[in-house]
């Protein structure tokens, strides 16, 4: 029998119980990929505030992402609400591990109750999500994520892409809410296979140890040329681009860790904005056109740096992922360069860091200005129309993009306010306070830097826009720390915790890299002439001393 | 018809090893509480009532690879661990093959007048078959770690099934009939109604039944 329609009370507690679903879902989901334990307290006394009866923090970037994602819809009938995990290595491989899928079908129970059973059925299926978010495949990776790989978010609204989970792909149902206006679905995709892609997609994004070797070798031959760029690089004009000098001094190095994201900063090198993205630029346009899509890249573990334009040369610290905010159509191409083959590559290189990189990452902050992220009062739409002109107006634009370094849990402070005390990494103390330590130092400027500029400076100097994605920025990069329960130390703004888990998982030693193998072994050989000249000479010597032996 | 004929009844079964089961049992049993354990109910007038807030917390498992949420409510884990560490113990101890089960039952409380004494309906029930091997060396017991927790896996996705078919739950309760449906001893969570009980199978195939009724209330009201 046809029942009369939705009281209007009903209607509206029921759009909201399916909105706060929807955030609490992707609460849920992040937390339980960001690699650590998760804790809440029961409270017998209702708070008032604890949607479905269960205790669920809200983190601030994450459910910011989220509701700019929805752009205040729901989900409806061919519109669902997306979480997409995926993982990223150092090396800049990235693959998507699953999706979250919260849909709507037409299948209606009229008979329902709102206000009971819905709310009801709705707290049951976010505990089967807690539950079966710690059972897939990605659980595991994501509670190990550290120095080798990253796991990262991301939230669209929409139709739902399952094409970059690989073939063979399993799906696991977490569960169905019958409503009077449609039934609620909360499933997941998983790869199973996680053998990485074997080639290389992203041949002008050398890895990042060659990058940090630079850093740290002693340059036998002092007379030789710059730096050259890693062999990785071999296709490139050597001569034209980034001097690997200046791309250090740009990289913004990565340490990861296992533990709260305030270790967790990427490295970015210029190099690989040599050419200025027109296709990002372009692939921006496709979400402004329809739907009001509102594509953010969000690494759950991330803090990043903004380009720092006017902040010496050290300018670069470009935001990894950055790009990954941009292309709504093409989420795969945010993780790195296409493969497609036609998207120019991407940023994505997070580094293996030492300690000493990753304080000369916060340097830079000081002094620049950086707008925080702060979430817009505006809506989506109107962020994401201002991206699609694709040039920002000024490079402060590029600055715009998200750099929301926590210092304590759920606390998000403008980065100008930030200070090293502040920042959560152990040692911050003793870490150089302004730039102008950075340029004394001679690990970063070398003496024989060249004199060239990058053209990727440049171009940023002059249109102000490669790869930016003005209205999406502050959006784009959240990083999220939680603070450990341990004490912390009123000395040292580093707790037991954080240190623990930082020396847990230390970065390769540089020695052990395959490529410092190499290009010591190339030296080694080269020198092979010249000592056997010098042992020729001393043969005697050499036989004298042999005789002492026997 | 009543509950009882309509009595839900799902069976779990696990191969372990012998320092696995505590762990494994408690994953199963928590993710079944988990999904039955509601917030405590706090009556107003007019028979309205509000819902305190569950928590939830990781738990990571020693000697499987694998873990799991529970609710964040000591009491809830004390006691279920106490049931799991006798069967445990019981298991180990009843010198059969390791071949045993232990049962969740979910009931409700029909109170009768005297002489009469109340009924109790069970209206779910969860028994988990364990089979306990014995491993040889240091390898297999790694890969036991693996596979084990692959099982454990696909334990809590069948759980989760189960638990989205949205069959059959008590009324909620008025003020008067609360403690009929739920268990309203603890401090921080309300569990519906529930007992464990568990059973040794002896190498002969037959069963040895060793039942504690209803354990947990029991140990909490000394």
């Amino acid at each position: 029998a046809m029942d009369t329609d939705l009281s209007s009370q009903d209607r509206k507690d029921l759009d909201k119980f399916i909105k706060f679903f929807a955030l609490k879902t992707v609460q849920v989901i992040v937390q339980a990929r960001l690699g650590e334990k998760i804790c809440t307290r029961s409270s017998s006394s209702p708070t008032g505030s604890d949607w479905f009866n269960l205790a669920i923090k809200d983190i601030p970037e994450v459910t910011h992402e989220a509701k700019k994602a929805l752009a205040g819809q729901l989900p409806a009938v061919g519109r669902s609400m997306c979480v997409e995990i995926s993982l990223k290595t150092s090396e800049g491989d990235s693959m998507e591990l699953e999706i979250w899928c919260l849909e709507m079908n037409e299948k209606c129970d009229k008979e329902i109750k709102v206000s009971y059973t819905v709310y009801n059925r709705l707290s049951l299926l976010l505990k089967s999500l807690l539950a079966i978010t710690r059972v897939t495949p990605a659980y595991r990776l994501s509670r190990k994520q550290g120095h080798e790989y990253v796991i990262l978010y991301r939230i669209y609204f929409g139709e739902v892409q399952l094409s970059g989970l690989g073939e063979g792909f399993q799906t696991v149902r977490v569960g169905t809410v019958g409503t009077p206006v449609g039934t609620i679905t909360l499933s997941c995709a998983y790869r199973i296979n996680l053998a990485f892609m074997s080639t290389r997609q992203f041949e002008r994004t050398p890895p990042i140890m060659g990058i940090i070797i630079d850093h740290f070798v002693d340059r036998p031959y002092p007379s030789s040329s710059p730096m050259h760029p890693c062999n990785y690089r071999a296709g490139e004009d050597n001569g034209a681009v980034y001097p690997s000098v200046e791309d250090s001094q740009e990289v913004c190095t990565t340490s990861f860790s296992t533990s709260p994201p305030s270790q967790c900063v990427f490295t970015v090198t210029k190099a690989h904005f040599q050419t200025p993205p027109p296709v990002v630029t372009d692939t921006l346009k496709v979400p402004v056109m329809g739907l009001a899509f509102s594509h953010q890249l969000s690494s759950s573990r991330l803090s990043y740096q903004p380009a720092a334009l006017g902040v010496g040369s050290a300018d670069m610290g470009y935001p990894v992922l950055f790009a990954g905010g941009l292309n709504a159509a093409h989420p795969h191409q945010l993780l790195g360069p296409g493969k497609d083959g036609g998207v120019p590559p991407i940023p994505s290189q997070p580094a293996h860091g030492t300690q000493a990189d990753q304080e000369r990452l916060c340097t830079p902050l000081d002094g620049v200005h950086y707008s925080a992220a702060t979430p817009s009062s505006s809506e989506d739409t109107e962020t994401v129309s201002n991206s699609s002109e694709g040039k920002c107006g000024s490079p402060h634009d590029l600055l715009e993009t998200i750099f929301i370094r926590k210092v304590g849990a759920f606390v998000n402070k403008p980065i100008n306010q930030v200070t090293m005390a502040n920042l959560d990494i152990p040692f911050a103390m003793f870490a150089p306070k302004n730039v102008e330590l950075e340029d004394n130092d001679p690990m970063v400027n070398p003496p024989d830097s060249p004199e060239t500029e990058s053209p990727l400076q440049g171009s940023l100097h002059s249109e102000g826009s490669s790869g930016s994605s003005t209205g999406n920025t502050h959006d784009d990069f959240v990083m999220i720390d939680f603070k450990p329960a341990f004490s912390k130390d009123d000395i040292l703004p580093m707790d037991l915790g954080t240190f623990y888990r930082e020396f847990q998982n230390p970065p390769q030693l540089s020695s052990l890299s395959i490529d410092i193998g190499a290009q010591s072994m190339a030296e080694d050989l080269d020198s092979l002439p010249e000592k056997l000249a010098v042992h020729e000479k001393n043969v005697k010597e050499f036989d004298a001393f042999v005789e002492t032996l026997q | 018809a009543t509950p009882a004929m309509n009595c839900r009844a799902e069976v779990l079964e696990v191969s372990v090893e012998g320092r696995q089961v505590e762990e494994a049992m408690l994953a199963v049993l928590h993710t079944v509480l988990l999904h039955r354990s509601t917030g405590k109910f706090h009556y107003k007038k007019e028979g309205t009532y509000s819902i305190g807030t569950v928590g939830t917390q990781d738990v990571d498992c020693d000697f499987i690879d694998f873990a799991y949420v529970r609710v964040s409510s000591e009491e809830l884990d004390r006691a279920l661990r106490k049931a799991v560490g006798e069967f445990k113990d019981a298991l180990r101890n009843s010198g059969s093959d390791g071949m045993g089960q232990i049962s969740l039952e979910f009931y409700q409380k029909k109170k009768s007048r005297w002489p009469f004494s109340d009924e109790c309906i069970p209206w779910e029930l969860w028994t988990i078959k364990v089979n306990v091997v014995n491993l040889a060396n240091e390898q297999e017991r790694q890969i036991c770690r693996e596979k084990v927790g692959e099982k454990l896996c696909e334990k809590i996705i069948n759980i989760v099934e189960v638990m989205n078919r949205h069959e059959y739950l008590p009324k909620m309760p008025t003020q008067s009939e609360v403690d009929n449906v739920f268990d309203t001893s603890l401090k921080d969570v309300q569990p519906y109604l529930y007992k464990i009980s568990y059973q040794i199978t002896d190498s002969l195939g037959t069963s040895v039944t060793t039942t504690m009724r209803r354990l947990i209330k029991d140990t909490l009201a000394l």
